[in-house]
C-alpha cells in the first residue's frame, strides 16, 4: 500500500517535470549505448586480433626439440658424478624428432578432462621446384578435422573445401605467397624434393592465406598420410601433439606436467605469445574506462536535476511531511525517482547499445589478410549488458542517494515559515 | 470530562539560539479540549506561530512536555510523530500548499491512502462526501493549480478532515483570503465546530475572526497575556 503511494507520488513528480526527467533519461541513454558499442566493438575487434593468433596456435605443444642429451655418460660415471662437468662441442646426435608412442600419448590426452581436443602435426621441410629454381617451404600434415575444430583451419582456406585435402589423395593447400611464386592454380600438380632427395607430386586443391605474408610464402598444407608418404615414415610417425584446452590459464601447469609424463618437450601459450595477453588487455581496460567515465557524467546529470527538483518542490515536501509523510517516505520517493530515471534510461541504453552495434555490424572491412571477415567485428557478449546495466542502477542510485537524503532531512517548519 | 483533553502542553519554553539567545516562548500551558473552537491571537513575533508548530511536533527542539489524545510526545521518533500527524491532526496553512501534481480530489486522498485506515475505494468516497461538505465537489478533478485561492482553502480543509483528527491546527487560514473568502472559511470552521464537534486550534492576527470563536488565547512575548 505504502509503496504503492509512493511510486504514485514520484511518478506525479516525475511527470510534472517531464522534459527534464527526459533529458536525465537521455543522458543515461546515451551513456550505456555508448558502454555497449564501445565494448562491444573494442572486443570483437580484440577477439580478432587475436584470433590471428591465439585460435591457431596450441595451447600446449608437444614435440621433440633437437638438442644434445641432458645425459651424457660423464654424469654417470662415479668418479665425477658429484663433479660439475664441462663437455664442449655436444651434438644432438641420436636425438630424432618424432615423438615416442604417439598413438599412447594421443589417447592419455583424449582421456584427459581438461583437454578440449588433440591435433596431430607433422612438419616436413621440403623444396618446392619450379622449373631450375628451388623454393624453400614447409609442408605440414594435419588432421583437417580436427585442426578445423580446434584451430579453426577452415577460415583460413580460400577457394576450395578444406576436406578434399583428405579425400583426394596426394594433394596440396599452398599458402597464398607461395602459389603465387610457383603460379600454380587449383588442379596444377606442384613437385617437391624432400631434404633427403625424394621427389615427390601434390595436386593443389586450394589457397591458404593467414593473413601474415611472411608465413604465406612458406606454409602448405597437406594430410598427416600424405606428410608421412612424402617423409617416407611409418603411420606412427608424428612431430608435434597440439593440445587446446577447455581453460587456457591451465596451459603452463599443464605443459610441464606433460612433459614430465611424456619425457618429451612441451611449450605452453603464454611462454609462446606473451604480448598478445597485455595488448588484448589495455584495449579493454581503456574502453571500460571510458564506458564508466561516460556514466559518471551521466550520474551527476542526474543529481543536479534531483537536487534542482527538490528545490522546486520544497513546497510539495513541507506539506507531504505535515500530512504525515515520514523523512523515509520522501526519501523513497526521491530515490524512486532517480532509480526510474536510472531503470528506464539503462534499458533504453541496452536497447539502443545492441541496435548501434547491429550497424557497426553492417559496416563493411575488408581486408586481405582476413578472407572470413566483411564487416566490422562486433562482440555481443551478454556480460556487457549486464555491466553496463547494473552500472547505470548503481550510479543512479549514488547519483540520487545525496538529494534523497537532502529532501528527507528538510525540516517543514523552516520552508512553512520561509514563506 | 477528563477523558475528552484533546491536547495538554505544560510549562512550554524554546530558545531561538541564532546569534543570540532569544526566549520566544516561556512557560506556555494549555489545555484543549474535545470540540472546543480556539483562536490563538497576538502580534507579530509573539511567538503564536512558534507555538503551533511546537503543538503540531512539527518543531521537535523545545522543553516541556506535550501530550495529544494522552499520548506523551516526547522521546518519540520522527516515524512515529509522522504517523502522529497524519492520524490526529489536520492542517491548513496560510499559502494553500497543495500538491500542483495532483487533483484536488487526490491532495484531498493523500493523507487518507497514507494512513490506510480504509481502502483506496472507500478514501476516495469519503473524500468527495468532505469535498461535498464544503461545495467543491465539482473541482475535484482540476488540477489544484487551476483553483482560485478561496478553492484551494477549502480543498485544504478537506483534506486535513480526511482522516478524522482529534485537532485540527490552522496557522493564518484566512491570512491570504479577500473578505468574502474569509467569511466562508470561518463559516465552515464554525459548522464543523457547532455541528461536527471537531476540535479546531487557529493561529489568526485577524481580531474579528478570533472574536467570533469560543475561546481566545491571546498571546504576548512568548506568555499567554489572557485566556
Amino acid at each position: 500500500m505504502n509503496i504503492r503511494l509512493i511510486s504514485r507520488i514520484a511518478v506525479a513528480l516525475l511527470f510534472a517535470r517531464w522534459k527534464q526527467t527526459l533529458v536525465a533519461a537521455i543522458g543515461v541513454t546515451f551513456s550505456i549505448t555508448m558502454f555497449i558499442a564501445l565494448l562491444s566493438f573494442m572486443s570483437g575487434l580484440n577477439n580478432l586480433l587475436d584470433g590471428l593468433m591465439l585460435n591457431r596456435t596450441a595451447h600446449i605443444r608437444i614435440f621433440n626439440e633437437i638438442k644434445p642429451n641432458l645425459h651424457q655418460p660423464v654424469h654417470l660415471l662415479g668418479e665425477f658424478k658429484k663433479r660439475y662437468n664441462f663437455i664442449r662441442s655436444v651434438k644432438a646426435g641420436s636425438s630424432r624428432q618424432a615423438i615416442y608412442n604417439s598413438g599412447a600419448i594421443t589417447q592419455v590426452l583424449n582421456r584427459d578432462s581438461r583437454v578440449r581436443g588433440v591435433a596431430p602435426k607433422i612438419t616436413a621441410p621440403v623444396f618446392f621446384n619450379d622449373g631450375a629454381i628451388d623454393i624453400t617451404g614447409v609442408i605440414y600434415g594435419i588432421d583437417v578435422t580436427a585442426e578445423s575444430n580446434l584451430f579453426h583451419f577452415s577460415e583460413y582456406v580460400v577457394s576450395c573445401n578444406p576436406l578434399d585435402l583428405k579425400n583426394i589423395p596426394n594433394s596440396i593447400i599452398l599458402g597464398e605467397g607461395l602459389a603465387a611464386k610457383l603460379m600454380a592454380g587449383i588442379g596444377d600438380v606442384v613437385l617437391v624434393t624432400t631434404v633427403t632427395q625424394e621427389q615427390f607430386s601434390l595436386k593443389v586443391v586450394g589457397f591458404f592465406r593467414s593473413g601474415v605474408q611472411e608465413l604465406d610464402k612458406v606454409q602448405s598444407f597437406a594430410s598427416i598420410g600424405t606428410a608421412q608418404k612424402i617423409l617416407g615414415k611409418p603411420v606412427d610417425y608424428i612431430t608435434d601433439i597440439q593440445v587446446k584446452l577447455n581453460n587456457m590459464d591451465l596451459a603452463p601447469a599443464m605443459a610441464k606436467e606433460y612433459a614430465q609424463l611424456f619425457q618429451a618437450d612441451a611449450e605452453d601459450i603464454q611462454a609462446a605469445n606473451a604480448q598478445f595477453e597485455t595488448g588484448s588487455f589495455v584495449r579493454t581496460l581503456i574502453s571500460y574506462l571510458v564506458g564508466i567515465t561516460l556514466l559518471i557524467v551521466a550520474g551527476f546529470g542526474i543529481y543536479n536535476i534531483l537536487n534542482m527538483m527538490i528545490y522546486e518542490k520544497m513546497d510539495s515536501i513541507a506539506i507531504l511531511k505535515a500530512t504525515g509523510f515520514s523523512g523515509r517516505d520522501v526519501n523513497l520517493i526521491f530515490m524512486t525517482i532517480a532509480l526510474s530515471i536510472g531503470l528506464f534510461g539503462g534499458l533504453m541504453g541496452l536497447l539502443f547499445g545492441f541496435l548501434f552495434s547491429l550497424v557497426i555490424d553492417q559496416i563493411p572491412f575488408i581486408t586481405v589478410a582476413l578472407p572470413t571477415v566483411t564487416t566490422y567485428p562486433v562482440d555481443y557478449n551478454p556480460v556487457f549488458y549486464f555491466i553496463g546495466f547494473s552500472f547505470s542502477t548503481v550510479t543512479t542510485c549514488l547519483a540520487g542517494w545525496a538529494p534523497a537524503r537532502k529532501a528527507s532531512g528538510m525540516d517543514p517548519v523552516i520552508i512553512i515559515r520561509g514563506k | 470530562m477528563d477523558d475528552a483533553i484533546v491536547l495538554q502542553a505544560s510549562h512550554i519554553c524554546k530558545n531561538f539560539h541564532d546569534p543570540v539567545v532569544v526566549k520566544v516562548l516561556d512557560d506556555i500551558s494549555l489545555t484543549i479540549n474535545q470540540g472546543e473552537f480556539i483562536a490563538i491571537t497576538g502580534k507579530s513575533g509573539c511567538g503564536k506561530s512558534t507555538l503551533l508548530y511546537i503543538l503540531s511536533t512539527m518543531d521537535t527542539d523545545y522543553e516541556g512536555e506535550l501530550s495529544i489524545g494522552r499520548e506523551i510526545m516526547r522521546g518519540k521518533s520522527e516515524k512515529q510523530l509522522a504517523l502522529v500527524r497524519n492520524g490526529k491532526i489536520g492542517f491548513v496553512f496560510q499559502f494553500h500548499y497543495l500538491l500542483n501534481e495532483f487533483t484536488a480530489l487526490e491532495n484531498v486522498m493523500l493523507p487518507g491512502l497514507k494512513l490506510g485506515r480504509y481502502k483506496e475505494e472507500e478514501v476516495k468516497e469519503r473524500a468527495m462526501e468532505h469535498l461535498r461538505k464544503l461545495d467543491v465537489e465539482k473541482l475535484a478533478d482540476k488540477k489544484s493549480n487551476q483553483l482560485s485561492g478561496g478553492e484551494k482553502q477549502r480543498v485544504a480543509i478537506a483534506r486535513a478532515l480526511i482522516n478524522d483528527p482529534e485537532i485540527i491546527m490552522c496557522d493564518e487560514p484566512t491570512g491570504n483570503l479577500d473578505k468574502k473568502n474569509s467569511l466562508i472559511v470561518f463559516d465552515i470552521f464554525r459548522q464543523l465546530a457547532e455541528e461536527h464537534h471537531q476540535t479546531l486550534l487557529v493561529v489568526t492576527h485577524d481580531g474579528d475572526f478570533a472574536k467570533k470563536t469560543h475561546r481566545i488565547i491571546e498571546m504576548g512575548d512568548g506568555k499567554i497575556m489572557k485566556q
